[in-house]
């Protein structure tokens, strides 16, 4: 009874310190999205460079594919954009992008100053799309596998270590 | 002298002050302005239970985030395309996920959230009970050991007394 009454109280405080330790060093931005193992809400929207042609997730069945989620605007996109130039030029994965709420002509001359990584673009005018995927903070880039199915979501702009730790390993996976 | 002229300005600013007040409309703060419809009524209730992605301590009621502007308007697009709250609330938790409702669901998730305290407070009640309990026995059998001890000094003074 005696040690009851020290570890009891003891063991209170380890786990109070436990969920404290896990809790505050979560991100509270970072809300999981309940589209992970769902299929792509599917669009049809025109691309950014061909108004005249049109792009929906159907399209690209078959292969394995990022979404990138930016906008002229977003300011978090161009510290992220390196990243995306240099992963077109090794040429792993096609990275189609959202221009999310954005004009079109300001979408073009982004693309025309920080280097287009994109195979192709499309226009959310509205933020329709964006609804439909969930996005609350561009930019976000979506994995979406071969069936079509959404895989992965990062919030925020990419990093080298989430690139190459979750993406990369993750992209190479879905394509076998 | 410049007290009183001071004092003067600054009645006659009051006095302004009031008078444009009298001839402002008030902003209606809180509650339903009387020109609300039955549909706006309800909206801004369903938006007071929906949480802004972007800030996310205010609700989509009370958020001026862009994103909270354009789910604004899909709800309202659904609502007057004849959905139900429920059918609503459904549409953003498929989007954004149950973090979007301020009530979270009660499901075996969030069964720490909704049960947690309750259970603490029904160990505390117990823990209480049972020190408690054991206090009582503890007080109860020191009374009578300490009763009898107290009568044979009380008696030994007596009778230490009665030598004198």
């Amino acid at each position: 009874m005696r040690v009851l009454r020290w570890t009891i109280p003891f063991g209170i405080f380890v786990v109070l310190v436990a969920f404290l330790w896990v809790g505050l060093s979560r991100d509270p931005r970072e809300v999981p999205s309940p589209l992970i193992g769902k299929p792509a809400p599917t669009f049809r929207l025109s691309k950014l460079q061909a108004p005249g042609e049109t792009l929906s997730p159907a399209d690209l069945k078959g292969s394995v594919w990022l979404l990138n989620v930016w906008a002229s605007w977003c300011v978090s996109c161009r510290v992220e954009h390196p990243l995306l130039v240099q992963l077109a030029q090794e040429n792993v994965v096609p990275v189609y992008g959202l221009d999310y709420k954005d004009k079109p002509d300001d979408g073009r001359a982004w693309l025309a100053q920080h280097g287009n990584p994109y195979t192709a673009s499309i226009v959310d005018r509205d933020g329709r799309v964006g609804i439909d995927y969930g996005v609350y903070g561009v930019p976000e880039t979506f994995v979406i596998d071969k069936m079509g199915v959404i895989r992965y979501k990062q919030i925020g702009p990419l990093t080298d270590e989430a690139l190459q730790d979750k993406i990369l390993p993750l992209v190479r996976q879905l394509q076998q | 002298m410049m007290a009183v002229m001071a004092r003067a300005v600054l009645a006659a600013l009051l006095l302004a002050c009031t008078a444009a007040a009298t001839t402002m409309d008030p902003v209606p703060q809180g509650g339903n302005a009387p020109g609300m419809s039955a549909l706006d009524v309800r909206l801004k209730r369903l938006e007071s239970e929906l949480r802004c992605l972007v800030c996310q301590n205010q609700t989509l009621a009370d958020s001026n985030a862009d994103l909270a502007d354009d789910l604004r308007r899909e709800v309202r697009t659904l609502a007057l395309s004849g959905k139900s709250d429920e059918d609503i609330k459904a549409y953003l938790v498929a989007r954004y996920g149950d973090f979007v409702l301020y009530n979270p669901p009660v499901k075996p998730v969030t069964w720490a959230l909704w049960f947690g305290p309750f259970s603490l407070l029904v160990a505390g009640v117990v823990v209480w009970w049972v020190v408690l309990q054991r206090r009582l026995r503890a007080a109860a059998g020191e009374t009578t050991d300490a009763g009898t001890t107290n009568d044979e000094k009380a008696r030994k003074l007596l009778d230490d007394n009665s030598d004198d």
